[in-house]
């Protein structure tokens, strides 16, 4: 079960695919089924540019299950640059680096190891842009 | 030497290297109280979110914004390195669907030690060269393991190099011609289901690394009827910062040839990222009309030598991404006790 929960969100956390209407231009992330009695193809996928800034952010000095031999770790979250905003680790960073409103660029990283019998968990992490 | 039919060349070319660097020194004082030379300045670490896998991507994401071509016109991503971070289930499948590459797109990993990633590079000059396909992307990336206090830990690092290659009209730099030279020769190798390599005594160095790398590039310059003096650049594999040197200077090439793609003595050896993330720099400043020679090694043992023009697409294409500068700029430097505990050295009972 957590192989497959793991695996369907791959293109949105490996490349941060979200969905834009094919009308109004709206983006959102992540991507949603259509509404009841809303038209299926209303939405379209679409990979976002990964380009945003940092609305807020915190320092993880207890991390949860998998995450122990990391903290303390920064999490934030990143308004994108087409609208939405996205919940995420911050990476290839400490908290002295980080500054409310900086321009961060979206990378893909491991997120979690589930053990030696079981996958490598892959996606998007935000780091301070490199130039 | 080989030439495909069809012309091809580098469309885009991107590095990575990780943020964290160690002190070969600091690596030193906990093995031999500090005394002692050392074979390079520091090595870059992988961050403890990274692997081969995530290097890839970074560096692929590089070379795709320098080529500017859309990814559904990719048709292989294909990755070299002896870190895969399965043995199995292939690093290019994860690798294509980040770069949103699939699913119509062959992916598969490439093995042969240091030189996994221009065995990648061979086959996607042949696959483009056969018309077989317009675009492929040739990877080489690795975050290399080695045994506590072994010689190799003070060089064994994490760098990735990426490179599409496309029709030679779109380059940013024509790739001329290749040759491949392999022997079976026993200098370095890691049995299946063992954690770290080990070297074969007396076959490293000579019969290893010099004699695969000079017998390739003599070639590839004496069948194009060049010299050394020929090429305005050179790149040699590098596992530390005294061997690319030394057979650079066999081959006749000098100091400032080689010194943009030298970056060893700053990250270490990068195994399959060595010889392009080299290349990566050395494009970062070479103009329209100059020649770059590499060569690539990889114990076992082969070489492969290439033989590159650049164009007048370099210019507009080169500032695309970031330049390998950028990377090896921003280095923080971690002691030992930060580098065991990332590198999983830490037996926590």
């Amino acid at each position: 079960m957590e192989i497959a929960r793991h695996w369907r969100q791959r293109a949105a956390r490996y490349r941060l695919q979200g969905q834009r209407h094919r009308e109004t231009g709206e983006v959102r992330f992540p991507a949603q089924p259509p509404a009841i009695g809303e038209d299926p193809t209303a939405w379209e996928a679409v990979d976002l540019s990964g380009r945003g800034e940092l609305y807020s952010f915190s320092v993880l000095r207890q991390g949860p299950d998998g995450y122990e031999g990391l903290v303390p770790y920064p999490v934030g979250m990143v308004r994108l640059e087409e609208g939405p905003l996205v919940a995420a680790q911050l990476t290839d960073c400490a908290e002295a680096d980080l500054a409310i409103g900086q321009p961060v660029e979206m990378v893909t990283r491991q997120l979690l190891d589930t053990g030696e019998d079981n996958v490598l968990v892959y996606g998007y992490k935000f780091r301070p842009v490199l130039v | 030497m080989m030439k495909p039919e069809r012309p091809v060349g580098l469309i885009g070319y991107g590095a990575y290297v990780p943020r964290y660097r160690i002190a070969a020194r600091e690596i030193a004082r906990i093995w031999t109280d500090g005394q002692g030379g050392v074979p390079v300045d520091a090595k870059s670490v992988p961050g403890p979110d990274e692997d081969t896998i995530t290097l890839s991507i970074e560096a692929a994401r590089n070379a795709l914004a320098r080529a500017g071509v859309a990814i559904e016109q990719v048709s292989a991503v294909w990755v070299g390195s002896e870190s895969h971070p399965y043995s199995v289930k292939p690093s290019g499948t994860i690798v294509a669907e980040a770069l949103g590459a699939t699913p119509w797109v062959s992916a598969a990993d490439f093995e042969f030690a240091c030189k996994a990633g221009s065995e990648a590079l061979t086959a996607a000059m042949a696959l483009v060269g056969s018309g077989m396909a317009n675009y492929a992307m040739a990877i080489g990336a690795d975050t290399a393991q080695s045994r506590p206090s072994d010689a190799l830990e003070y060089t064994a690092s994490a760098g990735a190099g990426a490179l599409l290659i496309g029709p030679a009209a779109e380059a940013v730099a024509t790739i001329d011609a290749t040759v491949s030279y392999v022997s079976d020769t026993p200098d370095f190798f890691r049995r299946a289901d063992r954690p770290y390599p080990v070297h074969g005594n007396r076959f490293t160095g000579e019969p290893a690394y010099f004699h695969q790398i000079q017998s390739a590039a003599q070639r590839l310059m004496s069948d194009m009827g060049k010299t050394a003096k020929d090429f305005t650049y050179a790149i040699f594999h590098q596992p530390n910062a005294k061997f690319p040197q030394a057979v650079a200077k066999r081959l006749g090439f000098s100091d400032s040839q080689i010194a943009p793609g030298l970056l060893s003595p700053q990250i270490g050896n990068t195994y399959s990222g060595a010889a392009m993330v080299g290349l990566c720099a050395t494009l970062d400043v070479a103009q329209p009309g100059e020649t770059i020679f590499i060569t690539t090694y990889g114990s076992g043992a082969g070489s492969d030598a290439y033989a590159l023009t650049v164009t007048e697409q370099i210019l507009e294409r080169r500032n695309r991404a970031p330049l390998t500068e950028a990377y090896l700029k921003r280095q923080v430097f971690i002691d030992y006790a930060v580098y065991a505990k990332w590198i999983g050295k830490l037996v926590m009972g």
